[in-house]
């Protein structure tokens, strides 16, 4: 991961900073990994498809967040080590002071009827958003026998059995491994 | 103090680990533990989430408020390296690892694997987010306005939410007895 993407010569530190600065700053409403296709692979050239694809399907197996594992992919491709650091810290930087602020300006007033009313709606919307976020993601593992059974197992071990999530996992990740192993 | 920042740590730092699929998988297992463990309950959980939702780049930066609450902004900064760190130095070994083998059938065995679990796990987050958000016909309604607002427009979810927030308070602050 440590060849730049040919006949281009690799970004700085601070260029790779100020790009995932700038996905973290306008990447409202969730679907930040569609900004990074954007950025990365259309406006800086920094990937081309195949690599970020790849980077996707690595962040997609491994535990985190898909946009912080493409931000240390990326970085790392671009520069190594420090270049998966900067890449991150910019990713998270204005989300972390944008809660920071609004966190602790809300902590210190909890009683302010209006943004109480404010977050319970926000609340409520969110409930709904999330539920279409998981409905889109999830529609297609819905149609097929196998994945809709671990669906519904890992929800039920979850939610209705109320186990831990780490026993949820020691129990669901072998059966769906020997499920979707690959055929021999 | 000490204790405290360390139990975080470790909170976060597992939570990190078990995130498969992406932050959501763990907002079920995120709101017990720290109501559990911490003493946050379950409707100041929900007002944090909701925070994160209206802001920019990952919403689950709002792990950090919970730090934050816990053990003023030493605690912001733990719990975020904690949440954020082991995932990302994970990631960044096993990206270097995957480099050097290659594309092995069994990644995809194992992406094909985890998805149906995550999907059922963020059904489970769907589950106690709204158990306490969704607390009578009107928060209802509003939950429904926004699933078809973001599953069949094209408008920006993050004005979807605050366009029915603002709403959802407007009614309760001048119809409190409505709904």
């Amino acid at each position: 991961m440590n060849e730049p993407a040919e006949s281009i010569p690799p970004p700085s530190l601070w260029e790779i900073f100020l790009e995932f600065l700038l996905i973290g700053a306008i990447s409202f409403g969730g679907g930040i990994v569609a900004y990074q296709k954007i950025l990365l692979t259309e406006k800086r050239r920094w990937l081309n498809d195949d690599e970020f694809m790849a980077c996707l399907a690595i962040s997609q197996t491994m535990p985190g967040l898909n946009a912080v594992n493409i931000a240390v992919l990326t970085g790392d491709r671009l520069r190594g080590v420090l270049g998966s650091i900067v890449a991150s810290v910019g990713l998270l930087l204005p989300g972390v002071v944008f809660v920071l602020v609004i966190g602790i300006l809300y902590l210190k007033n909890t009683d302010h009827h209006l943004a109480n009313l404010l977050l319970a709606g926000v609340a409520a919307a969110a409930t709904g958003l999330l539920s279409a976020i998981t409905y889109r993601l999830g529609h297609r593992q819905f149609n097929h026998f196998k994945s809709l059974l671990v669906v519904f197992a890992s929800f039920f071990l979850m939610s209705i059995m109320s186990l831990s999530l780490p026993m949820v996992l020691l129990i669901m990740v072998p059966i769906s491994l020997l499920l979707f192993r690959p055929k021999a | 103090m000490v204790s405290v920042l360390i139990h975080l740590v470790l909170t976060f730092g597992t939570l990190s680990l078990l995130a498969v699929g992406g932050g959501t998988a763990v907002l079920a297992e995120m709101q017990e533990v720290l109501h559990q463990q911490f003493q946050i309950t379950p409707d100041r959980f929900l007002e944090v989430y909701s925070v994160g939702q209206l802001a920019p780049g990952p919403n689950m930066t709002m792990v950090v408020i919970f730090g934050f609450q816990l053990a003023g902004i030493l605690g912001a900064l733990l719990v975020g390296l904690a949440f954020f760190l082991p995932s990302s130095v994970l990631c960044f070994w096993i990206g270097r690892f995957w480099n050097y083998v290659g594309e092995t059938p069994w990644r995809r065995a194992v992406q094909n694997a985890l998805e149906p679990i995550s999907i059922g796990l963020m059904c489970s987050g769907v589950y106690a987010v709204g158990k306490s958000a969704l607390d009578g016909p009107l928060t209802i309604a509003l939950a429904m306005t926004a699933f078809m607002g973001v599953l069949f427009t094209r408008i920006n979810p993050v004005y979807v939410i605050l366009g029915i927030g603002t709403l959802g308070a407007a009614i309760k602050y001048w119809q409190p007895g409505l709904l």
